[in-house]
């Protein structure tokens, strides 16, 4: 009866500090998303840019994000404020910090799916609109952006699912999140318990993300 | 009086002259149809005419009024005169056939928005599409494609439309629904020039036929001067491909 009750006490102090993981985990999330989504559509732009020198430094940008790990990235965004300027870093900062990283690094990624559906417009789609009179941004956000959204739907449905996981490697940077805090009650525990329920949390929250996608893929499904 | 006035125009895409000294002249209530093999430059014409391209050198001209290049203005005032119908429609298809139609007046001419209803709905019952106005264009049939393609450039107004092989995408079976509309437009007078492969069409609507070839204009006249007795052998050796006229 006694060791029960120090197994319940136990679970609940789990699972509530999981749950403060999970609230950390979900504004992540939500947050990256929220930036890196509009940011990829700017970088994407500059990439496809006139300009040669506005096209090569975003070029330059989108293969670093995606050429290093974004692990390494995180630590620079958290470090290098210290490391590079002698600017004492707080905790405080490694929630900003982690959202910086995932939005600048996610940046690089929408922005090439982006660019991958605009290139692939055809050519009659922005003639129409050119001699029908809309002007530049009338036609990029009334014509082809919203055919672009559904070609590119499945391709950003992998980035979000990616996402969802990435967000544990906010560990590197001691971000209380899911992960984090999963292994700080392993290790104090010696137990898998913490560890089976992240990968629950984990897999029930990409289950849901293919669920509204799918749902947001079947309504645009009106016309092809 | 001249609703286009295209003089001496000049295009090239990197070292081939497509267009050479071209000048066309086109008069309220006329309709032109152009004609000629595949590579003469025809849709090049429509192209600079609508300002899809540039032109190297020229001048355009719509209602009298020349269009200056260099200003947005000018330019955009020009491409209130004028629609273009394609030959693969590119109708919007994100956009029911109501809003194909009606999104430009309304978005770009800032014209109210019950009017446009009117002239939409009017439009469509006209060209035989009363019945599918909440459809999209991937439901419809080719020939219903191109009619809603040209409700969508009659709804702005143009003092000209163009219209470029309308009837070369089709199946056969779907060209005559098409070409019936385009009759139609003709009685009633509305100006156009038609680019076409169809010279039995061509030779029944047309005031004046222009044969091109090799980017200059070899030959113009009426139906019957340019199909019955055409005076230059190139133009002869093109009819004769068309045999049954
Ligand atoms: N954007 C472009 N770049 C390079 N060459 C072009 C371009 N557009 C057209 N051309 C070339 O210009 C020439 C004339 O083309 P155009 O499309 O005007 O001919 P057309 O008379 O309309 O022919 P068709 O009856 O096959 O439609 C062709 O040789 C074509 O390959
Ligand atoms: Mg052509």
């Amino acid at each position: 009866m006694i060791v029960s009750a120090i197994d319940v006490d136990k679970l609940m102090l789990m699972a509530q500090q999981m749950s403060q993981g999970v609230a950390t985990t979900l504004s992540l999330f939500i947050l990256t998303l929220l930036f890196a989504m509009p940011l990829g559509l700017l970088v994407s732009f500059g990439r496809m840019s006139k300009n040669v020198i506005v096209r090569n430094v975003t070029k330059f940008y989108i293969s670093v994000m995606r050429g290093t790990p974004l692990m390494l990235q995180l630590l620079v965004v958290y470090f290098g404020p210290y490391l590079l300027f002698g600017i004492t870093i707080s905790p405080s900062y490694r929630f900003p910090a982690a959202v910086i990283s995932f939005s600048i690094n996610y940046a690089a990624y929408f922005a090439e799916i982006y660019r991958s559906g605009i290139e692939s417009m055809p050519a009659g789609q922005y003639e129409a609109a050119n001699v029908l009179g809309y002007g530049k941004g009338q036609t990029f956000f009334k014509i082809i952006f919203p055919q672009v959204v559904k070609r590119i739907l499945p391709s950003v449905t992998n980035e979000i699912i990616t996402l969802v996981k990435d967000t544990s490697l906010a560990f590197a940077i001691a971000v209380l999140e899911v992960f984090t805090i999963a292994k700080q009650i392993a290790s104090a525990q010696t137990s898998m318990v913490p560890y089976v329920a992240a990968g629950i949390f984990y897999y029930l929250f990409n289950y849901l993300v293919a669920f509204i996608m799918e749902r947001v893929e079947r309504k645009l499904n009106y016309y092809h | 009086m001249s609703v286009l006035s295209m003089k001496n125009i000049f295009k090239s895409f990197q070292n081939l002259d497509v267009l050479k000294d071209i000048s066309l002249e086109v008069s309220e209530g006329e309709v032109v149809a152009v004609i000629g093999p595949s590579g003469s430059g025809k849709s090049t014409l429509l192209r600079c005419a609508t300002f899809l391209e540039s032109v190297d050198a020229g001048q355009v001209a719509y209602l009298g009024e020349a269009v200056d290049f260099r200003k947005k203005a000018s330019i955009q005032r020009a491409k209130g005169c004028f629609g273009l119908v394609f030959q693969n429609f590119n109708l919007f298809p994100h956009y029911s056939v109501l809003k194909n139609i009606m999104d430009a007046p309304v978005t770009v001419q800032k014209r109210n928005k019950s009017e446009v209803y009117q002239q939409a709905i009017q439009l469509l019952d006209k060209l035989g599409l009363a019945d599918r106005t909440d459809a999209y264009p991937c439901q419809l049939s080719g020939g219903q494609q191109q009619r809603v393609s040209i409700a969508r450039a009659l709804a702005m107004n143009p003092k000209i439309l163009f219209f470029d092989e309308p009837t070369s995408a089709l199946d056969p079976e779907l060209t005559g629904e098409v070409l019936k509309v385009i009759r139609s437009l003709a009685r009633e007078h509305m100006t156009m020039v038609i680019v076409t492969h169809e010279m039995a069409f061509a030779r029944e609507v047309a005031d004046r036929v222009i044969f091109m070839d090799g980017g200059i204009i070899v030959e113009e006249g009426t139906p019957k001067e340019v199909f019955d007795q055409p005076r230059q052998e190139r133009t002869r050796q093109f009819l004769r491909n068309y045999s049954g006229l």
